[in-house]
């Protein structure tokens, strides 16, 4: 075989940039940071079935638990049990959204890419960002088509428009909360093994909230523990905004459920954005 | 560049992980133009001495400078300045080698219509024009690399580094990228090479640094390293098991020292001064004791010969990886008997 010579481009078209002012820096990091967010959008049209089974999964959920177990379910206070799902699912949905994060950071991380971005002359923060926004925009189609089906099995959003807007921007907050949470932990990880636990312990830790039934049913310490797992401060919040049935208690996490869904994602997001700029600039490979 | 110039320079770098120095005292000199070859088996510092040149990692100690900018002070300028190629191919699984390419060449800041021109460039440059639409999951792991390799060249830049770039390819893919990277050093690109194979630095690098335990223990070019251990040896294997005691008797008058045995596979190997006429000393010699020879090969010593003789540990995997292991197939001058 042989290589055709080289016609290189006319060099001065491939002279490097280098941002050298802030503001140069600013727009270039906003401009790499859409070229890594088009990378991920690109991938949900070559390939579908990873976007498709992401928003699927949520209103199987919905469907399984609404019409298998609903019939048994009490909701506290009273209520249709269906009305009470849904907002619950809406942070689950945010959940299993983490585990997207950990896979594609993990996947870029262990083939390189990671390493391969850091050593080009691009902005670092666009390697994250595009991630983020990516994944919130994939929350956000997986929150529609979720709020759709909601709607088809009975659910409504009672309250305001303002309310329901700010409903919302809580599940969308506790998201971006977890976007870095999942860019630390798929730094973390050095094989296929540690996402499956992080998929795996998606389920016991969005089981231990209000998300699915009232903690009051539960063990008293078990109980006590789910009241005050960060998920369902942001459950209870939302139940509340959309005016769903569901009595959250007289604890004083639960009454103040709407503080704290916003308190929450923000000592999440103190605790891991720091921990995952250092860990990305400290890559070893 | 200066072809005279210095692309690569490394002074007393130190890397420090735990109580272990990863880099203990690294030094390293690579003129413009040039591919320097850096062996050592697994541990000795070859990925960490690439990290700190390419600014993915920061040195505990010690100062280097690539395309003339210092590593630790100018990192934007040295990325600007330097492309990568790691031990995986480096690139999105998911889009096309033409997406990718053009994907890379906007975060090089290229214009889109600059950035769609250069990855058509490149992926019919590098031999992957007709599959440039594929998806990377239908590409080979030789088509693989060189779209990883067209990656890092997007700006065509200066100084390419290549982190063992043929590991866990088969031989064919292993070819073609060393095709790829002469294309490269021909448009006088300064190529710093790691890798476990002394056979890739032969055909690749004008000068090579052993490494080990962080620091560099023999420099030279690879005919040099080679002969530091003694030059050429001979295999002979014999037909029948019995005749070994006459075969190495055979040998022995004809090569620099004593030949060693070795019963299961029949072969004997000896040290030889004089290549060609040790050849045909030992062909004679051996007809002359009615020895019955399978096959007999000059070769040049083995990557683990080297690193035995250097550093008194054997590579991993240079033993029956085929690439340069005891049978040495690309370095071997084959005479069948």
């Amino acid at each position: 075989m042989s290589i055709t010579a080289p016609r290189p481009m006319d060099r001065a078209a491939l002279a490097p940039v280098i941002a050298r002012t802030p503001l140069a820096r600013l727009r270039w990091a906003a401009a790499d940071g859409w070229t890594v967010t088009l990378r991920g959008l690109t991938h949900w049209v070559r390939e579908p079935g990873t976007l498709i089974g992401s928003l699927a999964f949520p209103v199987m959920m919905v469907l399984m638990f609404g019409y298998f177990f609903g019939g048994a379910m009490q909701v506290p206070g009273g209520g249709n049990y269906r009305e009470f799902l849904v907002p619950g699912m809406f942070v689950m949905t945010m959940v299993f959204g983490m585990g997207e994060t950990v896979t594609a950071v993990a996947a870029d991380k262990n083939r390189g890419v990671t390493s391969r971005f850091r050593t080009m002359p691009m902005a670092p923060s666009a390697v994250v960002v595009g991630r983020a926004v990516t994944d919130m925009l994939s929350s956000l189609l997986a929150l529609a088509v979720l709020f759709a089906t909601g709607l088809a099995i009975g659910w409504e959003a009672h309250g305001t428009l303002g309310e329901t807007t700010l409903a919302v921007g809580l599940l969308l907050l506790l998201r971006f909360a977890l976007v870095w949470a999942g860019i630390y932990l798929g730094l973390l990880m050095k094989g296929p093994e540690g996402i499956t636990m992080v998929q795996t312990l998606e389920f016991p830790i969005g089981f231990l909230t209000s998300a699915f039934v009232a903690p009051s049913t539960m063990p008293g310490w078990l109980g006590t523990i789910a009241e005050w797992n960060p998920l369902s401060s942001t459950v209870l919040a939302v139940r509340e905004l959309f005016g769903n049935p569901g009595f959250g208690g007289d604890s004083w996490i639960a009454q103040h459920a709407l503080l704290m869904a916003v308190v929450w994602p923000v000592v999440l997001c103190a605790v891991f954005f720091p921990l995952s700029v250092r860990r990305f600039r400290n890559l070893t490979s | 560049m200066d072809p005279t110039s210095t692309a690569v320079l490394a002074e007393g770098l130190r890397k420090r992980y735990g109580d272990r120095y990863a880099l203990d005292g690294f030094d390293l000199r690579v003129p413009a133009g040039t591919v320097h070859g850096l062996l050592g088996p697994n541990g000795a510092g070859k990925t960490t001495s690439v990290g700190i040149l390419s600014t993915l990692l920061k040195a505990d100690g010690g100062r280097a400078e690539v395309a003339g900018h210092d590593v630790a002070r100018q990192a934007a300028e040295v990325r600007a300045s330097i492309g990568l190629v790691g031990q995986y191919a480096a690139v999105d699984e998911v889009l096309s080698g033409r997406q990718n390419l053009v994907m890379f060449g906007r975060l090089h800041h290229l214009s889109p219509a600059a950035a769609r021109r250069r990855a058509d460039e490149l992926l019919e440059h590098f031999r992957l024009a007709d599959t440039g639409k594929k998806p990377l999951k239908e590409y080979s792991g030789g088509m693989r690399r060189r779209l990883d390799l067209a990656a890092s060249m997007v700006l065509a830049p200066p100084v390419l580094f290549l982190d063992e770039p043929t590991t866990g390819l088969d031989p064919r893919s292993r070819g073609e990228v060393w095709e790829a990277v002469r294309s490269l050093v021909d448009t006088g690109t300064t190529v710093l090479l790691t890798t476990q194979y002394l056979e890739e630095a032969d055909q690749l690098a004008d000068a090579v640094s052993v490494i080990d335990s962080g620091k560099v223990i023999a420099e030279g070019t690879p005919d040099e390293l080679k002969s530091r251990i003694g030059g050429d040896r001979i295999d002979v294997v014999v037909r029948r098991a019995d005749q070994l005691p006459a075969a190495a008797a055979a040998l022995e008058q004809v090569c620099a020292d004593r030949p060693d045995t070795d019963h299961d596979t029949r072969r004997i190997s000896a040290r030889v001064k004089d290549r060609t006429s040790a050849l045909a000393g030992i062909v004679r010699a051996l007809d002359a004791a009615g020895v019955a020879a399978e096959d007999i090969a000059l070769r040049r010593p083995t990557l683990d010969e080297v690193f035995l003789h250097l550093t008194g540990t054997a590579t991993a995997t240079a033993t029956g990886s085929g690439a340069s292991g005891g049978t040495g197939d690309g370095a071997r001058e084959a005479v069948a008997a």
